[in-house]
């Protein structure tokens, strides 16, 4: 796995912007021939994502709730791919995070003082990603248990967690169906700006988000350490450095974050639990991580486009009658293409330093 | 609730197992090669659609199926050149292939979706399927059925009593000792990646022309890839262990459609995450298997240690390395 320094060369900044260049270009064209085999015009399509998304003030505000999640989700990503894990558990780490800040609201509807209520359903939400992530990291530093698959099975199992709730103990009076739990009252829900339509805590939390992240990992020593045990666990580990120690101390982050993130899926965007509470954001939270080359300036731009296209492709079953997918295709393909520069520079380099000098 | 008809019952987890079968072979014969192709969840959507979509535009099964096989097997190309010849993680475009062949499967078959096309028929066997109990079980069902229960002998039988299943596994755990022996673990590799990809798209075409007959959104083939997954985890890399892990699953699931009666306030869907906690439950115990505490408590007896038999599946050594010769 590539961790990449940050990018304060300048040299190196322009190479980044020229990879990125070209996967744009290598994906615009593969988009464009999978609308044509669709039938569906190109331009038309693109347009109506840009407006769909960028296009006014209120399509705007739904870019930014979807893109604080999913921020907060990649800046936990950072500290695990920082460490080598590969945290696929952070679906269900939102997930958790969405249902600890249920249990915490639901017990705040009789204890009124919805101010605290909500303060606590925060720490709730956090403590659940983190509880979910730390199991997988025990998993992992105990078990004998890859994360990937500890993380996989983790999600599965959090999402029949959601459904029996949803179906049992706090299913909707009369009627338990797949919309979810009741709604909870106003008083619960996480405040918005009247004129922009945006909250406050969230963007509260992406910032603490940012600077925690980059002090921790840029500027402090658990940085290092994380990094130096993701090159050579063996290597750290003579150093006295406890890498399953470092191992649960990401997992710990990365878990908290995501469950920040399921906290404001509920608090603020759809005030309850239901199936779907996680929109695949930790998943898309990978995606973004991989695209941004692990940089932490990088995250949360990555992160921006990828919700401008999942809200603008929103449009695309109302105006043309095709699947809103298209921005999934369009984000997968991004990262192979990145992917695919990336491998091809590494490969020219290496035949350069291999070619005999004059 | 009506009475069990158990050879009912049976025949429906023997059908029901069908495309997990093809998709959990598929992915053992590639894994043991030492390569993760982890986007058969995507792949398996993608292929489904491909398979209805050709189905009923050609109106040939045949054509749907190849057309099945030749998209999963493009898939597993991708996880495979990215990995050996442009040296990326494995696990990193398997993963980002899920997603995309996933969302691909939904944007392109989009007009195909609730409609109604062709479907495989179903063609017992002429004198087994009269055999009482087993015959209704294993022998009524339709081609592609009886090629899941082939395919397991058959990849048994390749993997550990033929020269090229050698080859193979020798590739997956040692792939460094395999070139000192003149075998070329990247070609193998990406031609056995291909091999399991194929299956990995026969399984996508018989859920959408057999098993789940159509397409939607959702199609009800979702999560079956991450299942196959597990089971290749759960059997130890091992295709008949893995197969049996399968028919657990399917058993488990048609209970499931049984136990609605009892339990109506459980959703069928919290059944179908089993096989998951099973999943890190069995990896766990393989961990432990091999810790020496354990074996020395195994001891002399027969049963402990045939207990430990059982969950001592170890990973292919080479697994998810990517390695260069050059």
């Amino acid at each position: 796995m590539q961790h990449r320094g940050p990018y304060n060369n300048p040299k190196k900044l322009i190479q980044f912007l020229r990879d990125l260049a070209f996967a744009l270009i290598i994906v615009f064209v593969f988009t464009t021939v999978i609308l044509l085999l669709a039938k569906a015009p190109p331009l038309s399509a693109y347009f109506h994502i840009l407006k769909g998304s960028l296009g006014s003030w209120s399509k705007f505000s739904h870019v930014v709730k979807a893109w604080i999640p999913l921020t907060l989700c990649a800046y936990g990503l950072l500290f695990t791919f920082r460490i080598g894990l590969w945290n696929i558990g952070v679906e269900g780490q939102v997930m958790m995070g969405a249902v600890f800040t249920t249990a915490a609201l639901r017990w705040g509807l009789t204890a009124g003082m919805p101010p605290l209520v909500l303060g606590f359903s925060f720490a709730a939400g956090a403590a659940g990603g983190a509880l979910w992530a730390l199991l997988a990291g025990y998993l992992k530093t105990r078990g004998g248990v890859n994360e990937i698959f500890a993380g996989l099975g983790l999600n599965f199992v959090a999402q029949g967690i959601i459904l029996w709730l949803i179906f049992g103990p706090w299913k909707r009076p009369g009627v338990a169906s797949m919309s979810g739990t009741e709604l909870f009252p106003q008083e619960l829900w996480l405040s918005h700006t009247p004129a922009l339509n945006l909250s406050p805590a969230g963007l509260f939390f992406v910032l603490l988000a940012v600077i925690l992240t980059a002090l921790l990992l840029r500027y402090a020593r658990i940085g290092l350490n994380l990094k130096a045990i993701g090159n050579n666990s063996a290597a750290a580990y003579l150093f006295g450095l406890r890498p399953d120690h470092y191992m649960l101390i990401a997992m710990l982050f990365a878990g908290g974050f995501a469950g920040l993130a399921g906290n404001l899926q509920v608090t603020g965007v759809y005030h309850r639990l239901l199936p779907a509470i996680s929109s695949n954001y930790g998943y898309l939270a990978l995606l973004v991580v991989m695209l941004a080359n692990y940089n932490i300036w990088a995250a949360p731009a990555v992160a921006f486009f990828f919700a401008c296209l999942n809200t603008g492709s929103i449009q695309l079953p109302m105006m043309l009658q095709l699947d809103s997918s298209l921005s999934g295709v369009i984000q997968g393909s991004l990262v192979l293409a990145a992917l695919a520069v990336q491998a091809w520079r590494m490969r020219r380099r290496e035949r350069k330093e291999s070619s005999p000098h004059e | 609730m009506n009475e069990l008809n158990l050879t009912v019952l049976f025949a429906g987890v023997v059908a029901g197992a069908a495309p997990i079968i093809l998709a959990t072979m598929g992915e053992t014969i590639t894994e043991r090669a030492g390569l993760i192709n982890l986007s058969l969840d995507g792949s398996i959507l993608l292929s489904a659609m491909t398979a209805f979509a050709v189905a009923y535009e050609t109106n040939s099964l045949l054509l749907g199926f190849l057309a099945a096989a030749l998209v999963g097997a493009l898939t597993a190309a991708t996880v495979a050149v990215f990995s050996i010849y442009l040296n990326q993680s494995q696990v990193a475009v398997g993963f980002v292939l899920t997603l995309m062949t996933r969302d691909l499967a939904y944007f392109l078959g989009n007009p195909y979706a609730r409609i109604h096309g062709p479907q495989v028929a179903s063609l017992p066997i002429p004198l087994l399927s009269r055999v009482p109990v087993l015959g209704p079980v294993l022998f009524t069902h339709n081609l592609s059925v009886y090629l899941s229960l082939m395919l397991i002998g058959l990849s048994w039988w390749y993997l550990y009593r033929t020269p090229l299943g050698l080859q193979l596994r020798s590739v997956g755990e040692h792939p460094q000792a395999a070139f000192a022996r003149g075998i070329a673990p990247q070609r193998l590799q990406l031609f056995y990646a291909v091999c399991g990809g194929m299956l990995v798209g026969l399984a996508g075409a018989t859920f959408s022309l057999s098993t789940k007959q159509g397409w939607g959104r959702p199609q009800g083939a979702e999560g079956t890839g991450w299942i196959a997954l597990a089971l290749v985890i759960f059997g130890g890399w091992d295709p008949v262990k893995a197969a049996l892990g399968a028919y657990l699953f399917s058993f488990l699931q048609v209970l499931g459609i049984y136990f609605q009666g009892w339990l109506p306030s459980i959703p069928a869907q919290v059944f179908q995450v089993a096989p998951f906690p099973l999943m890190i439950f069995t990896l766990v115990l393989m961990h432990l298997a091999q810790k020496e505490s354990i074996l020395r408590w195994a001891g002399d007896s027969g049963f402990k240690k045939s207990l430990l038999r059982l969950f001592s599946g170890v990973a292919p050594a080479a697994l998810g390395k990517s390695h260069r010769t050059d």
